[in-house]
């Protein structure tokens, strides 16, 4: 990669009167920019194609100045003299050249700005106060330093239709559309899934999906990311919030093993959206809409308020020490090897390190957890649908997810296991009847929804959600991604890594963990993968820790893993009301 | 750095200070006498008496919100009196107007409408920001409650202060 970098040749770029350095194969929009001049554009997007249609872009442009002998004339800087072009250039669609010279800022192109603006702004409604878009929209922006505060256009505007179901997650205003086809060439070139296209002419143009086919793929919703303007709205957000009142907190997706990079926009302590941020390394610019929508169980009814724990026939609620002191006895009151620990795949690095040392603390043999697939897909969603399997790898819970927990099952139905501790997870998924959990002299669950399971445990101490905690995982390529906090948790739910620690500290006395930083530096300092690095430390972008070996994931059989989720998140489409 | 003020130079007749007492006492004696003839009122026995008829044209009351002539709630959600409302006293969820409705072409409408009048403090911004002329400030000033529930203005009790309002611009009408 760095030979290929070194090979290209490097060309000399004029901008604003500044010449700089650029490889071959630059664009001139993304040169502007790496010179510090921002290029206004609607159609350029740096993922996909450039067709070069919304002119917004457009900036004068020259090439050297040839002599007599076909070589550059130079001038008494020594560097080319340039030929300006009598007539605008846009920049999205050209590589750069040796000896161009640019200008982003001439009168020419300002005034080429404010004719562009003019023309996309003469059949825009300007609906921006129920428009979702509006404070995020580029239309708005450029607007404001290109566009004209009254109108000059005294004919009726083009009435286009509003409000089109595009599809189960995607609403369409052609009203709105300034026919940038960013959405078009992303299904055709991202999700390979060529269901959108311009029909009829001129100014009556409008965007449509195919008849008879809908904009259903699971990415989706990504066209609502790279719309410019409000033509495509998610339905899911449709008038929930204002953007602008959004906190947006960096994080990744935690529905499948990729780690999508994701922003979480909040307020108020509830989520509104997440968003997909660019990390080149895993997710480009993109996630799939099940991982986006999939938060919603976070505000669910059933969250877990409180432990509690059973006294006589029912669960009682209790305050914390309470509930920690009578898991920590009825985990002491049995031998190692009656204690079996089931864990999850969802969990943060740090917890499933605790979760490691309060095994070794019992002398615990039974440990696993739960492996979750689903369908994957070539671009982004992986079969595993655990974000962190490579962390429970690597900090030694199970060689291979799933591997001893068909032993443990069995164990629970024979009896030799006395006590099981869940995290997480539903023990009913696993083939365990009702009637087992309950002959169980003790199950202890920490869980985020209430279920079946935590309604017949001894004790239940209700967790964090991904979005509520800090902490770090390891995706399917290997890579330390950090989770930051967006909302607080309900009600009186508590940190995971939290609960561990005091569990461990019931068990075996302190251990001089007060924060998760320090989790992070004592797992660093026993996991040679860690080593040197802290929650601060893996930035926004992670970092690479693990090779994986490319064994091929288990087959996918729906059957033998229910994946709650997956119903869960049916995104809330107009199709339900 | 300090600057010198010079005092002043006073004549005969300030130094003595006679003329000034006595014209003080004269203005003091001519209030006594319209008092005593009862020609000036210096206070409204209020709430028995009230200004409500003489209040001026800029007067800044209680925000409410307005229906035009159409009978529609002019106000579509916008957030953007939320969004500049210096003490947030208010609080907006939106709503889509349903296809079948009559007005489902401007498509979004306040689900709920807040004002907490104990957070207000009538400056008008929300008057000032709104792209709709949907709220005003009215002349309402006797706003009062047992409780902070009570202080609340929800959006019937908004709509019911504002009324109707007459001359604003119709956009949306000038739509499909």
């Amino acid at each position: 990669m760095n030979e290929q970098l070194i090979n290209v040749p490097m060309f000399n770029v004029q901008i604003d009167g500044v010449w700089h350095r650029f490889p071959r194969g630059t664009r001139v929009i993304e040169a502007c920019a790496q010179a510090g001049t921002f290029v206004p554009r609607y159609c350029y997007h740096k993922k996909l194609s450039s067709p070069g249609n919304c002119r917004m872009c457009l900036i004068e442009m020259g090439m050297a100045r040839l002599g007599p002998d076909r070589k550059p004339e130079l001038g008494v800087d020594g560097m080319p003299v340039i030929n300006w072009m009598p007539r605008p250039q846009i920049s999205c669609a050209q590589d750069v050249t040796d000896g161009m010279g640019v200008r982003t800022n001439s009168p020419l192109v300002e005034e080429c700005r404010r004719g562009v603006m003019e023309f996309l702004l003469i059949n825009h409604p300007l609906d921006c106060p129920i428009c979702d878009q509006a404070g995020e929209c580029e239309l708005q922006e450029f607007s404001v330093e290109y566009g004209s505060a009254s109108s000059r256009f005294l004919e009726n505007k083009v009435k286009k239709p509003k409000n089109v179901e595009l599809g189960p997650r995607v609403t369409l205003d052609d009203e709105r559309c300034i026919l940038c086809s960013r959405c078009i060439r992303f299904c055709q070139e991202i999700a390979k899934d060529d269901v959108l296209g311009f029909v009829d002419r001129g100014s009556h143009t409008v965007l449509t999906a195919h008849p008879g086919k809908r904009l259903e793929n699971n990415y989706s919703l990504n066209t609502v990311d790279i719309c410019p303007v409000g033509a495509l709205t998610s339905s899911d957000f449709r008038f929930k919030m204002r953007v602008w009142f959004l906190k947006e907190t960096k994080s990744f997706c935690t529905s499948c093993a990729t780690g999508c990079n994701t922003l979480i926009g909040t307020r108020e302590d509830v989520i509104y959206r997440q968003t997909p941020r660019e990390n080149d390394a895993v997710n480009s610019s993109w996630m799939c809409d099940y991982g986006r929508l999939n938060f919603g169980y976070i505000e669910s009814e059933r969250r877990l308020l409180e432990p509690r724990i059973l006294s006589g026939e029912k669960l009682v609620p209790v305050d914390w020490p309470t509930a920690m002191a009578q898991a920590a006895a009825q985990l002491k009151h049995c031998q190692g090897l009656e204690v079996a620990i089931i864990a999850s795949g969802r969990m943060t690095n740090e917890e499933l390190w605790l979760t490691a040392q309060l095994a070794k603390t019992l002398g615990v043999g039974w440990i696993d957890i739960v492996p979750r697939f689903g369908p994957g897909d070539d671009i982004l969603l992986s079969e595993d649908r655990n974000p962190n399997s490579n962390g429970t790898r690597l900090l030694g819970i199970t060689a291979e997810p799933g591997a001893q927990l068909p032993a443990i099952v069995e164990a629970v139905k024979s009896g030799a296991v006395r006590a099981l501790l869940v995290l997480g997870e539903d023990p009913t998924k696993l083939g365990l009847s009702l009637e087992q959990l309950k002959e169980l002299p003790s199950l202890i669950m920490m869980d985020i929804l209430s279920s079946v399971a935590t309604e017949n445990a001894t004790v239940v101490l209700p967790s964090f959600a991904f979005a509520e905690k800090r902490g770090s995982m390891i995706n399917g390529e290997g890579r330390l991604q950090r989770l930051n906090r967006a909302v607080r948790a309900p009600g009186q739910a508590r940190d995971d890594w939290e609960i561990l620690r005091d569990l461990i500290q019931a068990c075996a006395g302190t251990n001089g963990i007060g924060s998760v930083e320090d989790v992070f530096r004592q797992m660093s300092e026993t996991v040679p993968h860690l080593a040197g690095l802290s929650l601060s430390k893996i930035g926004d972008l992670g970092v690479h820790v693990m090779e994986v070996n490319e064994s091929p994931a288990p087959p996918y059989t729906p059957a033998s893993h229910d994946i709650e989720e997956e119903m869960e998140h049916q995104p809330p489409g107009r199709t339900s009301k | 750095m300090s600057v010198c003020v010079s005092r002043p130079k006073l004549n005969w007749r300030e130094r003595i200070y006679l003329p000034a007492i006595v014209g003080g006492m004269a203005i003091t004696i001519k209030h006594l006498k319209n008092m005593l003839l009862g020609r000036t009122k210096v206070t409204i026995q209020y709430p028995e008496q009230t200004l409500d008829s003489e209040m001026p044209e800029h007067y800044r009351g209680a925000p409410a919100l307005v229906r035009d002539t159409d009978g529609r709630v002019r106000c579509v959600a916008c957030q953007l009196c939320e969004f500049i409302c210096p003490p947030r006293a208010i609080k907006i969820v939106a709503g889509e107007i349903p296809p079948t409705d009559r007005f489902a072409k401007v498509e979004k409408y306040p689900a709920e409408f807040d004002i907490d009048m104990i957070r207000c403090i009538f400056c008008g911004m929300c008057e000032e920001v709104c792209p709709e002329q949907a709220i005003y400030l009215r002349k309402d000033y006797a706003i009062t409650g047992f409780t902070r529930e009570e202080m609340v203005h929800h959006k019937d009790k908004l709509l019911e202060i504002g009324g109707v309002m007459h001359g604003v611009i119709l956009k949306w009408n000038e739509k499909k």
